[in-house]
């Protein structure tokens, strides 16, 4: 019955989204003020899609195996929590999921716009219903998340068990409100763009938008890559999987229109950027989802794919690129004024992040399809590793932290960085220090000493500005602190994990020069639908303080298949992380035991970085007030 | 002028973009690293299951064709739970029986009650057309393709191995 009620909720949906293109055209042509019935019509929309969802939801909760997803994705024993988080689990549902975001954020558009034109206003949800009538069609068309079996399976096949987890359940809603939220910032500014209208209020009201969604995809991909770290047991937290790529690019997209939106603001200048950028946020969301939709690529996130799929998201995402690059070149004037751009300027120095943003993304866009380009020349299978990232990313990553610290020092349009003393005495205080902490260390001197200097160094001129300027520019201050810290963390981390990886039976102990693992028992549970295998290890360091760890196997039912929880016990300044594996037909367990300083204070930097996206979106609610 | 030559390289570009991501979708985007085979089909005779003619083995696998060929017995209990699998898979592909170390009578009576998902089945009595193929046991089930063998599930098919079969015959 929910099935039923959902299905045909989309129905009405997609028709709604007629109804609103038809409104829409007459308006735009016939009247100065904005219609009402579009904006009925638009909220009926998101009605229905908001029903179908919860159609959805309640089949997973009542475990309606009648419908072919939640036969596919869920399972009777399967606690209650887990069963609504399957709903988007899977890949029907989490389209679902991606067209309540659609319409969600262009009902809330349009009220938060009533003093923006009404052109502009009824150009944006002419375009941002282009994008949903097409992932209407693609739903019903290609993933119908209600189809119906017969005869009606007694059980389910039950959830991917990696998938129950809490992080992981809140993970693709917060992901999606970024990646999908970036639509709107798309659907606006091509209709700015086709209206003329990229200014400096635009800024001032597209800022909202951007911020919005940064924050969402700055926690969503937090969210994944915490997930990854103690799921995956590995130990790692970003491991350059195209999935965790094509998060990656938006952001960066996201991140460095957000320096050009704000230039844009104060200054009018930049507005070609900002349109490029706007346009490229949301196709590589959308390129994301075909890479891993269609299956083309191989991941951990691969959903039972179907090149069928692939095909409309990749013809749906070039017509989105071509209309978009028309409205580019045909619609928007370039402004013919100088700029007299002044070398050391701010505007210079967000022009130098735009371009080393860019080059990180073009960086991680290639080794992320090279293996589709390679494949289809010479059929070769390959992967692109961490290797290749490194190589390119770290390089330039020191002369951008270099910027990202001075580049706030230089005011607009014009300085002189007379006085500014400190600025040297921090860099010789920043050498001195990488140098001391990496001498000992047996790995490239040189390389790592200024790599490391380049951290310290905006980390403490970032520092230092809470000091001196207090709450001037608090947002910005924030988040360059925060990355600082990021980065900073990550090279700690890098330079100082170790790992053991041994094998153990119960009552072995395994002696290192630093460290004792001693293997006291193992215990079997039976838990609601798992059983688990949890052991009792006890470590040793070399002062002799000792840590139980208990790192678990569990056995799901259904599907059945063995997962590997790690037992982490996190300090302020330190992880230790085990996991523990079977070794096939023996009593013996595969043992990895890692130490990872400063794991953190990665999490508590992204925390802080999307913080002070929020704290911006706060000061400027304010400031209207 | 400039606007129009920049317009024309970038849909240009991103045409050729389409393009490889289009033949990149065609291929099949399964990633089996060690268990793709790729042997060659091994020659045998066997006799036909219903009506007990010696068939030869170039005369049951063509070229440029999938097939899939499931051995299996009456007799095996995880072959049953495979079975609702072959039958959905009926319709994709050719799928060859291979009857093995089975009763006539008993094997009839199985296909009567669970239906036949096989285009044509080869009786293998005592197992030795199994050992040509280096099958371990029942159930087993081989992926076929231009009369070499694409990949081998060794135990009943299951809603994964199904949907891999699906993935790569497309």
């Amino acid at each position: 019955m929910a099935s039923l009620i959902g299905y045909y909720s989309l129905v009405f949906g997609l028709c709604a989204s007629l109804l609103i293109v038809f409104f829409c055209i007459k308006n735009f042509q016939n009247s100065l003020i904005f219609d009402n019935k579009v904006l009925t019509f638009t909220f009926l929309q998101l009605f229905f899609v908001i029903i179908s969802f919860l159609g959805l939801i309640i089949s997973f909760i009542n475990s309606d195996f009648s419908n072919e997803t939640v036969f596919n994705h869920s399972h009777t024993t399967k606690p209650l929590f887990y069963k609504i988080s399957g709903t988007w689990g899977n890949h029907e549902g989490s389209l679902l999921l991606w067209l309540l975001v659609l319409t969600l954020f262009i009902f809330l558009f349009l009220l938060k716009s009533k003093d923006q034109s009404k052109k502009y206003r009824i150009l944006t949800l002419l375009f941002q219903q282009i994008i949903i009538i097409g992932f209407f069609i693609f739903l019903i068309q290609t993933s119908n998340p209600f189809n119906y079996i017969f005869p009606v399976p007694s059980e389910g096949l039950g959830l991917n068990p990696i998938l129950q987890d809490p992080a992981l359940a809140i993970h693709p809603p917060i992901l999606y409100l970024g990646y999908v939220g970036s639509s709107i910032i798309f659907s606006s500014t091509l209709a700015a763009t086709a209206l003329n209208y990229v200014s400096v209020d635009w800024a001032k009201h597209i800022k909202f938008w951007i911020l919005t969604s940064w924050i969402f995809l700055t926690l969503g991909i937090l969210l994944g890559s915490i997930w990854a770290y103690y799921e995956l047991g590995w130990g790692g937290f970003w491991f350059w999987d195209p999935v965790e790529n094509v998060s990656l690019m938006p952001w960066l997209a996201l991140t460095t229109l957000l320096h050009c939106v704000l230039i844009l603001e104060k200054k009018n200048l930049l507005s070609s950027w900002t349109i490029i950028l706007s346009i490229s946020t949301f196709t590589l969301s959308m390129c994301g989802t075909f890479l891993v939709r269609s299956g083309i690529l191989n991941s951990v996130h691969t959903f039972a794919n179907d090149p069928e799929r692939g095909l409309f998201i990749l013809i749906f995402l070039f017509s989105l690129i071509f209309l978009s690059l028309i409205i580019f070149f045909f619609f928007h004037k370039q402004d013919k004024k100088k700029y007299n751009f002044f070398w050391l300027s701010k505007e210079t120095s967000i022009v130098v992040n735009n371009w080393f943003m860019m080059y990180f993304l073009t960086v991680v866009l290639i080794g992320t399809t090279y293996p589709i380009f390679l494949e289809v020349l010479t059929s070769e299978k390959i992967s692109v590793g961490p290797p290749f990232y490194n190589k390119l990313i770290i390089p330039f990553l020191i002369p951008f932290l270099f910027a990202m610290a001075i580049g706030p020092k230089l005011k607009w349009i014009k300085s002189d960085i007379k006085d500014k003393f400190y600025l040297i005495l921090f860099l010789i205080i920043s050498l001195l220090l990488s140098a001391f902490i990496i001498k000992n260390l047996n790995i490239n001197f040189l390389l790592n000493t200024v790599l490391v200097t380049s951290a310290f160094y905006l980390f403490f001129i970032t520092t230092r500005d809470f000091f001196s300027k207090g709450l001037k520019n608090l947002s910005q201050n924030i988040a360059h602190f925060g990355f600082s810290l990021l980065i900073l963390s990550i090279l700690l981390n890098n330079i100082f994990s170790s790992e053991v990886i041994t094998n153990l039976k119960v009552g072995e102990t395994l002696q290192l020069d630093k460290t004792q693992i001693k293997f006291e028992s193992i215990e079997k549970k039976n838990i609601n639908n798992y059983a688990a295998v949890i052991g009792k290890f006890q470590v040793r360091d070399k002062d002799g303080n000792t840590q139980i760890l208990n790192p678990e196997l569990r056995i799901y039912n259904q599907p059945n298949i063995v997962t590997s929880e790690a037992d982490i016990k996190t300090n302020l300044f330190t992880d230790k992380f085990m996991t523990m594996n079977l070794v096939q037909n023996q009593d013996y367990f595969n043992i990895r035991y890692q130490i990872k300083p400063f794991m953190i204070w990665i999490w508590i930097s992204v925390l802080l970085i999307s913080f002070a996206g929020l704290t911006s979106l706060l000061k400027k609610k304010n400031y209207e007030n | 002028m400039r606007t129009k030559t920049l317009f024309s390289i970038f849909i240009v570009f991103f045409l050729v973009l389409f393009f490889f991501f289009y033949k990149g979708l065609q291929n099949p985007n399964i990633y089996t690293p060690s268990v793709e085979i790729k042997k060659d089909i091994p020659n045998f005779e066997a006799k036909l299951f219903n009506t007990n003619e010696l068939i030869f083995s170039e005369k049951v696998f063509k070229s440029d064709k999938f097939y899939l060929i499931n051995i299996w017995s009456s007799w095996c209990v995880p072959c049953r739970d495979e079975h609702s699998f072959l039958l959905r898979l009926r319709e994709n592909v050719d799928i060859i029986g291979l009857n093995y170390k089975d009763k006539i009578v008993n094997a009839k009576k199985f296909l009567n009650e669970f239906n036949s998902p096989y285009r044509l089945i080869l009786s293998d009595p005592d197992g030795t057309i199994a050992i040509e193929w280096g099958a371990y046991g029942v159930p087993e089930t081989f992926l076929i393709y231009n009369k070499k063998i694409l990949k081998k599930y060794i135990g009943p098919l299951n809603e994964n191995s199904l949907l891999e079969i699906k993935r790569m015959i497309k």
